[in-house]
């Protein structure tokens, strides 16, 4: 897709996760199971990179396989299909050892700061782990260490001796986030780090995360539903619908300017916090739910929900293709020549499908 | 407090207790507000602020112990909701007032057809026929907006996906046609398209019928397109009160300043840094004498810590509470953001 330059940390190609789900089984046909085999994909192809220092934003609705990818670069799933490139090793292909090895470089940060914590460890224990586990140090300097790690996210270092259930929901992210650092990784995937937290706590972990990567030259990939976050930490963002990436630009360009059907409902169904342009905006509603990821529907995946669907839709499967200068979009209705749908296509009503 | 016929709700100098192992929390304490017929109120805050337990109180929902409604009046169309005996409140739920929860994954009983959960309503409050009750429950699904209603009537929960669950919910509630629905957190669980719909069936709904609503959230941005005025709260206590746009354009109390500036705003942005609230929700189990948000507020001077802040009238329906409303008021006025 992009054109490769020196500055990649991460590039993926047509990476896939599938889940087998079986079925379709001589057993299955006799018990009366599924007559098909179910398989879900979960990730269905994508090609992106990931810049050195940037923040790459992911956004998409639940169950549309933005967390799998997150895990699937840190092989925390196994990986079906594809490539996904870390300095010039594939991730996908490494040996056990050598991935453990690269944990130190590609850390993650998790949604919910109740469940991704110890509640049997102290705090000192949980973000010294990994440092003794990797041999960083041992004895008296694990602590001292951790001691500077709680400073740098912000927690008073006489909290070492602590449990999780004495932290309020935004300090155990802080807490999440030290874990992380502890290794000085160069990659975190942060998977909805805020999501958990009120709107006057997130913009703290937001300001935080920021600060950090200026700091330690960190590279984000923050996936997230809420697209306000995205918009204010990325600096570019790709869209992610049932598997595959739609549409991929700068922060701006894609909130101003979105390409594909898709995006454009997406974000126009964002609620902005201003009431004179709420009484305004036009928004899209689109009809029905996410179609299920077992199975999903051919070609263009959205096209059941697409309001500028045509029978090709159904049969051919879009590519992520430059249609203005770093805008990416998936869609075989628009290109370079005509880049805007509205231009060359009447919407039309979706009839909504009764499964 | 003025009895009007145009108002549907009135509640004055609520205060509702619970009694934990920590001490006494004062959840909700003085809280007072009007909705007028026909209105939606906004109600914003971050966990622990007292604004689902406002609405419970309302409701007559507050487990007893260890909660309890210990000061204050609820006027529904004229009733007193707190001298109610249980039968009585029972006839007004559902009936009268409705609630929709954040969860609709765990306010519906996975066990039941939604036909059966529906019908309930109806035959209790409506006396509905077994007839009558499912005939009204495919209407209500279509109303909003679940395809094939007939065959979906009798699926369960399960079958549903969170938005049409959601449906689901706001389908049951608005059965008896209540004139006043109560929505916490309705959308939280739910992806922003879905949310989307969900927003608009309310608005739609509430033109239609003139519902009377509230409408509890932690994000300002949905209140922003749906609500015609809003209480803040923070700590038990209403910080500002004011009709939605004033409030967003001119707010006078600080905390409202910093919550609609930490919120990143898409429509424009440039990459700056976000301001942020300093410091946690205050435990409200172990509030300070003076203004439980001076510690974390950027204007406190050395009054806020030791006096309570009066709620101060800005202008006629707007209030706040902060020793120094009238400043930052004059701030937004005058600072044109």
């Amino acid at each position: 897709m992009s054109e490769t330059n020196g500055n990649n940390l991460i590039s993926l190609e047509d990476l896939k996760v599938y889940y087998d789900l079986g079925g379709g089984g001589l057993l299955d046909r006799i018990t009366g199971g599924s007559t098909e085999r179910r398989v879900v994909k979960a990730v269905d192809g994508v090609t992106f990179d990931i810049k050195q220092g940037e923040t790459l934003g992911l956004v998409g609705e639940s169950g549309c396989g933005k967390s799998t990818l997150g895990k699937a670069l840190l092989r925390l799933t196994p990986i079906s299909g594809g490539k996904a490139i870390y300095k010039g090793k594939d991730i996908a292909h490494m040996s056990d050892s050598e991935m453990r090895e690269q944990r130190k470089n590609l850390q993650m940060i998790f949604q919910d700061p109740y469940a991704s914590l110890n509640p049997r460890m102290t705090v000192g224990n949980i973000i010294g782990e990994p440092i003794r586990t990797f041999g960083l140090a041992n004895g008296q300097s694990v602590e001292t260490m951790v001691q500077e790690l709680m400073e740098t996210v912000g927690l008073s270092r006489k909290f070492i001796k602590r449990y999780p259930h004495e932290f309020s929901g935004g300090q155990r992210q802080r807490i999440g986030i030290a874990r992380a650092l502890a290794l000085d990784p160069e990659f975190i995937v942060a998977d909805e780090p805020i999501s958990a937290l009120d709107v006057s706590i997130q913009a703290q972990i937001m300001n935080l995360m920021d600060d950090l990567q200026k700091e330690k030259d960190l590279t984000y990939l923050f996936i997230s539903h809420d697209l306000r976050a995205v918009r204010h930490v990325a600096d570019r963002v790709a869209v992610m619908y049932l598997g595959e990436i739609v549409e991929l630009a700068e922060g701006k360009e894609i909130y101003e300017e979105p390409l594909h059907p898709y995006s454009k409902a997406l974000i126009s169904a964002v609620p902005v916090p201003d009431p004179e342009i709420e009484a305004k905006r036009e928004r899209i509603i689109l009809t029905g739910d996410v179609p299920s990821p077992i199975n999903p529907p051919s070609g263009c995946h959205f096209h059941t929900r697409c309001p500028y669907s045509i029978d090709e839709c159904r049969k051919t499967e879009p590519q992520l293709v430059q249609i203005k200068p770093n805008h990416y979009a998936a869609c075989i209705r628009i290109n370079e020549e005509n880049p805007y749908i509205e231009d060359v296509a009447e919407p039309h009503e979706v009839e909504e499908i009764i499964d | 407090m003025s009895e009007t016929n145009g108002t549907i709700l009135s509640v004055n100098d609520l205060r509702t207790y619970f009694q934990t192992e920590d001490g006494l929390v004062k959840a909700v304490d003085g809280i007072s507000f009007e909705l007028e017929k026909g209105e939606t109120l906004g109600i914003v805050g971050e966990s622990g602020s007292g604004k689902s337990v406002t609405n419970l109180s309302v409701m007559r929902l507050i487990p007893e112990p260890p909660g309890k409604i210990v000061n204050g009046d609820i006027i529904f169309d004229g009733i007193d909701v707190r001298k109610l005996n249980i039968d009585e409140i029972r006839k007004l739920r559902g009936k009268r007032m409705a609630m929709i929860f954040q969860d609709p994954m765990t306010s519906l009983n996975p066990f039941l057809k939604i036909s059966t959960q529906l019908m309930e309503v109806t035959q209790l409050h409506l006396g509905h026929s077994k007839d009558q009750a499912y005939q009204h429950a495919v209407d209500m699904l279509r109303t909003v907006g679940i395809p094939a209603p007939e065959k979906r009537v009798d699926n369960y929960p399960h079958e549903f996906s969170g938005g049409m669950r959601q449906r689901v919910m706001i389908a049951m509630a608005l059965s008896c046609e209540p004139e006043l629905l109560i929505a916490d957190e309705p959308t939280t669980a739910l992806d922003v398209t879905i949310q989307a719909q969900i927003l608009e069936l309310i608005k739609d709904l509430k033109t239609q019928r003139g519902t009377s609503v509230i409408f509890i959230t932690h994000d300002l941005g949905v209140v922003a397109g749906m609500t015609d005025k809003i209480i803040v709260m923070y700590a038990g206590k209403v910080f500002e009160s004011a009709p939605t746009r004033e409030l967003f354009k001119n707010p006078a109390n600080p905390y409202t300043k910093g919550l609609l500036k930490s919120v990143p705003d898409p429509a424009h942005e440039e990459g700056k840094a976000l301001y942020q609230i300093p410091g946690l929700p205050p435990d409200v189990a172990h509030l300070p004498d003076g203004c439980p948000f001076a510690e974390r507020c950027d204007r406190a001077e050395d009054i806020c810590t030791k006096e309570f802040p009066p709620f101060i009238q800005i202008n006629e329906n707007h209030h706040s509470l902060c020793h120094f409303a009238k400043e930052v008021y004059a701030e937004s006025t005058g600072g044109g953001e």
